[in-house]
């Protein structure tokens, strides 16, 4: 089984550590040695970006954390974008109807779980094709909130930031780590609780196993369809917490179409991140990145029509599935329908 | 005699069993839309049959409804023959807006020509256009493995931006008073006219139809692309050149849906302004399921989306509900034709055998 950590630091266990995350690691490397030269000329505004990089991260994190645990399990979810679109919608309605932050939260995962499981109902049982099932999920998304969206609704409230203690004082990390809304706080709870479920309990075994080799795992007794449809409808909650960040945390209202591709590029962070919680977050923070720097460039003065900034998101995610995805190694069996013998 | 009338027999029931599942699909669409619009306060009788009125009632109703159809027809047989070859285009609503200013430039920046060039001229520079952009995703997908879902996506964000970008700069209508961003109007010659109510675009997209079924059943390079869409390992072995076979596809896919995006430039609005052509490529998704992935199955697909597009002003209007509602129902009927398990079970049709279509692959595979 692959695995994401390296346990011995011999030479051979370095060389392969820098060939798995050699781009990643030296992406970072080049982003801190920019961020510390930053700060010492601008400390006010490089803390912003910084601050703006982890917000736009948390949602495409999310995202990838959703398509990787179904994909891990051998079900390509393209549907993220309806379920993070829905999610934000229902939970922005609750929200309304309530007043309620908590319970608006939780209707939103429930609504990403019941297309997870709508999800899982069409790959896992019908065995229609997973590219189309997930289309299915996008287009009935953007149709449903686009019918029921009514104009002028805003939030009661939105998810505000709880700073850590001392911790938030901490001179540009703490602004920028420790004193963030919840859901910001939960996204990297779930980046590392992925990563120990996935790669350390009998679950996320199972769970890998009926990713690579399903007849495998059948034979010695996993149920195959289970784990897959338990991921896939965990997944759908993750999805569904993308989506109220966006309406209850990051902006406060609902608009149609919100989700502007997020869905899309989670994936390609996921790709970027080679299907690990981690990988997927440190590349979720590089888009998180690009795209602070697109708010900065915006601002900055510069004379480059707002059209071509506003590419730069989609633009890095051709790219970054260009030079690796013929690279990275999707888990053998994903998309796949398994049919039992 | 007797052998006349059971080949008659053996034709309606093969007909009977490329529709039945679109039929029910729509027709349970429809069924889910009506509790909808229930649940939402709104009376389905009295929407279904203004939609109906809207769109077929009258003889410009009629008109309006084969204009609305053209370029869905165009966008339906984009998808539809990139899925021939195994590729899923939801790229066609990227390729459909760079036909659609493409095809706009050439109409206003060339001024002098005769329609019977003018017109063709703007069309084919509207084909390339579309074509082009696509062979991006095309070659991405044969040199790189970038899978064309995710590209295609991506590449529909970057054309608004160009798009948005050319129409509100370099390509912007500089006529004193406008201040929205759009191209001028497009010159007479190059416009696409109507004859007797039938638009000139649709007979244009009907003989598309037939082009590309030609091209996909009666040519060398058609059978390359269906037997790379059925199985790119046999393909490859057999001596076909699985690459090329791909990026083609994908520029042909392009070049439909960059004339669907000309015509109704050329046909339609007479301009290119952002925001008039969107989500005619994303319905080309539903067509192209719904028409069974076939040429000759997307025209009345596509008539039946047109309609609803058509009659959806006269449901706001005379019924009170918002015209998203058809996005809801092409939803639901994408939905319905893409789980056929669930239609056969409910109407316990049984699958013939081969009836299997070849729609998208996974990553990695290719």
């Amino acid at each position: 089984m692959q695995d994401g950590i390296v346990t011995e630091t011999s030479p051979s266990a370095l060389r392969r550590y820098l060939s798995r995350w050699g781009w990643l690691t030296g992406g970072a490397l080049a982003l801190l040695i920019l961020v510390l030269s930053s700060y010492a000329r601008n400390p006010v505004s490089t803390a912003a970006v910084l601050a703006s990089m982890v917000r736009q991260s948390t949602p495409l994190v999310l995202g990838a954390l959703c398509g990787l645990w179904g994909e891990r399990a051998g079900v390509i979810n393209i549907g993220i974008e309806g379920q993070m679109l829905m999610a934000a919608f229902i939970g922005f309605l609750v929200n309304v109807w309530t007043g309620n932050l908590f319970v608006a939260v939780l209707a939103g995962l429930a609504t990403g779980a019941l297309l997870g499981a709508l999800l899982a109902f069409m790959s896992v049982t019908l065995k229609i094709d997973q590219i189309i099932g997930g289309t299915v999920i996008n287009i009935l998304a953007l149709g449903l909130t686009g019918y029921f969206y009514q104009q002028g609704l805003t939030t009661q409230g939105k998810l505000q930031a709880i700073p850590l203690g001392p911790l938030a004082d901490i001179p540009l990390i703490g602004p920028v780590l420790f004193n963030n809304p919840p859901i910001t706080y939960l996204t990297i709870v779930l980046v590392f609780l992925s990563h120990y479920v996935l790669f350390h309990t009998r679950w996320g075994l199972r769970t890998r196993a009926v990713g690579e080799h399903p007849r495998a795992a059948d034979t010695l007794g996993v149920n195959v369809y289970l784990v897959r449809y338990v991921n896939v409808i965990a997944g759908g909650a993750i999805a569904g917490l993308a989506g109220v960040f966006l309406t209850l945390e990051a902006v406060g209202s609902f608009e149609r179409a919100m989700t502007n591709g997020r869905g899309f590029v989670a994936l390609a962070v996921m790709i970027f991140g080679k299907w690990t919680p981690l990988g997927s977050w440190g590349a979720a923070l590089l888009f998180g990145f690009a795209t602070a720097m697109q708010t900065q460039l915006q601002f900055g003065g510069l004379n480059i029509p707002h059209q071509f900034i506003g590419m730069l998101p989609y633009l890095l995610t051709i790219v970054v599935l260009a030079g690796f995805v013929g690279r990275a190694r999707p888990p053998a069996a994903d998309g796949v329908p398994y049919e039992k013998e | 005699m007797a052998e006349q009338t059971t080949s008659k027999n053996s034709l309606l029931r093969s007909l009977w069993r490329a529709i039945n599942i679109p039929l029910a699909a729509v027709l349970m669409a429809a069924l889910i839309g009506a509790a909808i619009l229930l649940i939402s306060g709104a009376d389905p009788l009295a929407a279904y049959g203004a939609l109906l009125k809207g769109s077929f009632g009258s003889m410009s109703a009629l008109t309006r409804t084969l204009e609305k159809a053209t370029p869905l027809i165009f966008s339906g047989l984009a998808v539809a023959f990139a899925f021939k070859a195994g590729l899923f285009n939801i790229g066609a609503q990227g390729q459909l807006l760079f036909g659609a200013i493409v095809a706009a430039a050439v109409g206003f920046g060339v001024q002098g020509l005769p329609p019977y060039i003018h017109a063709p001229l703007a069309l084919l520079a509207g084909a390339l256009a579309g074509g082009l952009f696509s062979a991006i995703p095309g070659a991405l997908k044969t040199y790189t493995g970038a899978h064309e879902v995710i590209t295609t996506i991506m590449l529909n964000y970057v054309a608004i931006n160009i798009t948005d970008y050319l129409a509100d700069g370099p390509w912007k209508d500089t006529s004193p008073g406008n201040i929205v961003a759009r191209t001028p109007e497009i010159a007479a010659a190059a416009r696409i006219p109507s004859m007797g109510g039938i638009p000139l675009g649709f007979v244009i997209a009907v003989i598309a139809a037939a082009a590309a079924w030609w091209l996909l059943w009666r040519t060398t390079l058609g059978f390359e692309i269906r037997t790379v869409g059925l199985n790119p390992h046999a393909a490859r072995y057999s001596g076909m050149k699985v690459a090329r076979t791909i990026i083609l596809t994908m520029v042909i896919s392009g070049l439909l849906a960059g004339i669907g995006g000309a015509v109704e430039t050329q046909g339609v609005v007479y301009r290119y302004q952002p925001g008039f052509n969107v989500g005619l490529g994303f319905d080309g998704i539903t067509i192209a399921l719904l028409g069974r992935t076939h040429p000759f199955g997307v025209i009345p697909a596509a008539l039946l989306v047109g309609a609803m597009k058509a009659g959806s002003s006269m449901m706001q209007f005379n019924a009170g509900v918002a015209k998203e509602i058809t996005d809801v129902v092409q939803a639901l009927m994408l939905f319905f034709v893409a789980a056929d398990m669930i239609v056969r079970w409910i109407l316990r049709i049984r699958a013939a055998d081969g009836e299997k279509i070849t729609l998208s692959t996974g990553w990695g595979q290719h």
